[in-house]
């Protein structure tokens, strides 16, 4: 097929001198030029010969744009994904071409199915060797295809322009999503007549919000308002709609328990009473259970992965399933949906709060709470407070919990330790919590919560990450280290690969195969990289460690030795309905 | 009802699929991507340009459920260059795929009744020479590989078959459509959803 109809263009347009209202600028700057229009500070990147260029032009751009050098190009994207989760802005990425940019595929990947705006800037070989097996030459657009929103290969800079504005129009709207720009050498090089910079805000292919349908807003409103045992369950979308406040007032209106996903954790406080917990295969009791009851779910900017819904042909089958959503792929994806409000939930959610009436259901509040009672007998009680002498991950949770009063932006890794977090961990603020949900990004945390930081310069992030993961990406101290970044990494270390031994404990007869991890001496790894740090192993240590962790000034890593063979419970076992969660 | 509606459902049949989009290099394996993912063949492919200049149909056919080609359509609408895609059975659509047979000239001027041929199967020559005839047709796939059947005792050398091709019978064009597209807001569009089809018996669930 034939390439985009802004390359027709070119041919008149690059050898045009500069005239009294235009520069000739490179395509480089181009590139710098478009990141300063769109608001970018931070550019997380690793140079290379195929970007060369654009560092070359970043180095007059140093005052105006501040570039953190990473160890990896995955903890770029990773560190632009944090960045993204506690700001509202779009992460940006440069890595080179070749190893370069198949070093964010991992982090592509995550930003795709966690929907984070990230747009990743690659360099590319010339154009005239695109295709010949040329040095550090890959098929970067092909490659990441699946995983981006939307890509787009740069072979002539007049393009740039336009190209990095759309990109950031497609990254940051509708359903967010990462955007990669694959840049030629040659383009980045080129000099062309420059116009100017001007926003992207229409695509005339894309649609980034659905047309909200009145009819079936009034029909959501009249099933919530006949319901007896209504339910919401929530995720990310209220966040990245910047819903939280139209959210709270519905619910508030309706009267009706909430519960959340994993990203969509921290857009409701922690103590909101109405908060009923967490969803899943590790979720709280009463929410997993009481789905199979209510007779009315109404699903907002959440997408039914099945780490929340258990068994698809047992799930909610009594319930009328109202789905909020923006991307209208989505409805009927996994569940089947009674009335579909797809839009932005920013604009149905107060059109839905309008039109239902104003209740309060204390009986069926009471059975989750009932739930959660029986919950806190079963397991939360002995995780927050243990008699055993080993240290838990929940009270290391609970006790930063009290010191930080749940003002803590927390940075989760994936595992055990992301679970714990994510069930105990206190929220009174959205955007707080940053985890890798969809992909389970082992190595996630430790370059995320760097973005973190600089999304939310003026909170404290506490990382918490487990031994396994912590060893994916512990080169990214190294960042930590040169950027001087304020973080708190706190490693819970159980001496395994504890989720993936937690299964071969409870569905493979034990059979602990690899999941015995060895590890460096983590603080005395710190301090190499000039992080202080200490290691706790005793209870009466670890509030006074948690204090020192918070007062530091500057980075820290705290080493926690918890429980070996501690599990996350409840669970859904994999296969089963969610009602079937077990407390042990 | 339920069950009608499950069954109807989980039969796989022929569809075909079109997707109007933008003309851009790569777009193709974007949308190629969502099938394969998810391991379904992808029976016919034809790209080329629609009637509206700078607009690229594809016509896709695959043999799947209606609720898996519900859901691959919404992927593929969601791709940022594509404007509209639709899904037809075999009964909402007319469609026509075009064959080329090659056979030895000496063989069928011998042994066939070359009029007979052309006339029974709608065929014309497109090429005689003095070693080979290349004949084209176009049809249903059976009607092509009949022909097929027919020829092979004479020594068919080579045969090669489109992409299948398909017009929407209720279709008014993209014209009207793309205007609305250029309207900078959204359109009126509306995704169907069978439960709110059959309002009635969903909702005495």
């Amino acid at each position: 097929m034939e390439t985009v109809s802004i390359k027709k263009e070119k041919a008149t347009a690059v050898p045009a001198p500069a005239t009294a209202e235009t520069v000739s600028i490179s395509g480089s700057e181009a590139v710098l030029k478009a990141f300063l229009a769109e608001g970018v500070e931070t550019v997380f990147g690793y140079p290379g010969g195929a970007i060369m260029p654009i560092y070359d032009a970043l180095y007059d751009y140093r005052d105006k744009l501040k570039h953190i050098l990473v160890r990896h190009e995955q903890g770029a994207v990773h560190a632009a994904q944090g960045f993204a989760r506690t700001s509202d802005k779009t992460g940006v990425v440069f890595a080179t071409s070749g190893p370069g940019a198949t070093n964010l595929v991992t982090g592509l990947a995550d930003a795709m199915i966690d929907s984070t705006p990230v747009v990743c800037i690659t360099g590319q070989v010339y154009a005239h060797l695109l295709g010949t097996d040329a040095f550090q030459e890959t098929d970067v657009i092909n490659i990441t295809t699946p995983v981006t929103k939307w890509n787009y290969q740069v072979t002539d800079a007049v393009e740039i322009p336009e190209v990095l504005a759309k990109a950031f129009y497609i990254a940051g709207s509708g359903r967010p999503g990462p955007v990669l720009i694959d840049i030629t050498k040659n383009a980045q090089l080129q000099k062309f007549d420059y116009k100017g910079y001007k926003k992207c805000e229409y695509i005339r292919s894309y649609r980034p919000k659905p047309i909200v349908r009145k009819e079936y807003i009034e029909q959501a409103a009249q099933l919530i308002n006949e319901a007896k045992k209504p339910f919401v369950i929530f995720g990310q979308g209220v966040i990245l709609g910047k819903a939280e406040k139209e959210f709270k007032a519905f619910i508030e209106k309706a009267g009706v328990p909430a519960a959340w996903t994993i990203l969509g954790l921290s857009a409701l406080p922690t103590d909101h009473p109405q908060n009923v917990g967490m969803l899943g295969m590790h979720g709280n009791y009463g929410p997993n259970v009481l789905t199979n009851e209510c007779d009315v779910l109404i699903a907002v900017g959440m997408r039914f992965d099945d780490r929340v819904t258990g068994r698809l042909d047992k799930y909610a089958k009594q319930a009328k399933i109202i789905h909020l959503d923006i991307d209208p792929a989505e409805i009927d994806k996994n569940v089947k949906t009674t009335v579909p409000v797809w839009g932005d939930c920013k604009e149905t959610l107060p059109m839905l709060t309008k039109l239902v009436e104003q209740k309060f259901y204390p009986q069926w509040l009471q059975q989750f709470k009932e739930y959660q009672q029986q919950e806190i007998d079963a397991c939360i009680h002995d995780e927050l407070h243990p008699t055993t002498e080993q240290l838990t991950m929940g009270e290391v949770i609970n006790v930063l919990n009290n010191l930080t009063d749940g003002n803590a932006v927390i940075v989760t890794d994936v595992g055990q330790h992301q679970m714990v977090a994510c069930r105990y961990a206190k929220f009174n603020e959205t955007k707080s919590n940053v985890t890798s949900g969809g992909l389970g990004t082992m190595g996630f945390a430790l370059p995320a919560c760097i973005g973190a930081k600089f999304g939310a310069p003026h909170r404290t992030v506490v990382a918490i990450i487990g031994d396994g993961g912590f060893q994916m990406t512990l080169q990214e101290l190294g960042t930590i280290m040169q950027a001087e970044v304020d973080v708190k990494i706190i490693i819970l270390n159980n001496e395994f690969l504890g989720m993936v031994r937690q299964w071969q404990q409870l569905f493979h007869d034990k059979r602990y195969s690899f999941v015995d991890i060895t590890s460096p001496d983590f603080v005395m790894l710190a301090k190499s990289y000039r992080i202080e740090g200490q290691k706790v192993t005793a209870r009466e240590n670890l509030k006074d460690a948690l204090t020192t962790m918070l007062n530091h000034k500057g980075s820290y890593l705290l080493e926690v030795m918890v429980g070996k063979e501690n599990n996350v419970f409840p669970m859904v076992p994999q296969g089963c309905s969610v009602s079937e969660i077990r407390l042990k | 009802m339920q069950t009608t509606l499950k069954s109807k459902n989980m039969s796989k049949q022929e569809y075909t699929i079109t997707v109007y989009t933008e003309n851009h290099i790569g777009l193709l394996n974007r949308i190629a991507i969502i099938f394969s993912r998810r391991k379904i063949n992808i029976e016919s492919l034809n790209t080329s340009p629609s009637e509206v200049p700078g607009i690229h149909r594809f016509t896709i056919v695959i043999n799947e459920t209606e609720d898996v080609v519900k859901k691959l359509v919404r992927q593929v609408e969601k791709q940022v260059e594509v404007l509209k895609a639709y899904f037809n059975t075999n009964e909402e659509i007319v469609w026509q795929e075009l064959a080329l047979y090659k056979v030895p000239t000496d063989e069928i001027a011998e042994k066939v009744k070359v009029e007979r041929l052309l006339r029974e199967y709608g065929a014309r020559a497109v090429v005689i020479r003095k070693d080979y005839t290349i004949f084209e047709t176009s049809g249903h796939r059976e009607e092509t590989e009949r022909l097929v059947e027919v020829l092979e005792p004479y020594g068919l050398i080579e045969f090669v078959r489109s992409a299948r091709v398909a017009i929407i019978k209720a279709s008014h064009g993209f014209h009207e459509k793309l205007k609305e597209f250029e309207a900078l807001k959204p359109g009126s569009d509306i995704i169907e959803n069978e439960f709110l089809d059959k309002q009635e018996e969903v909702f005495t669930m």
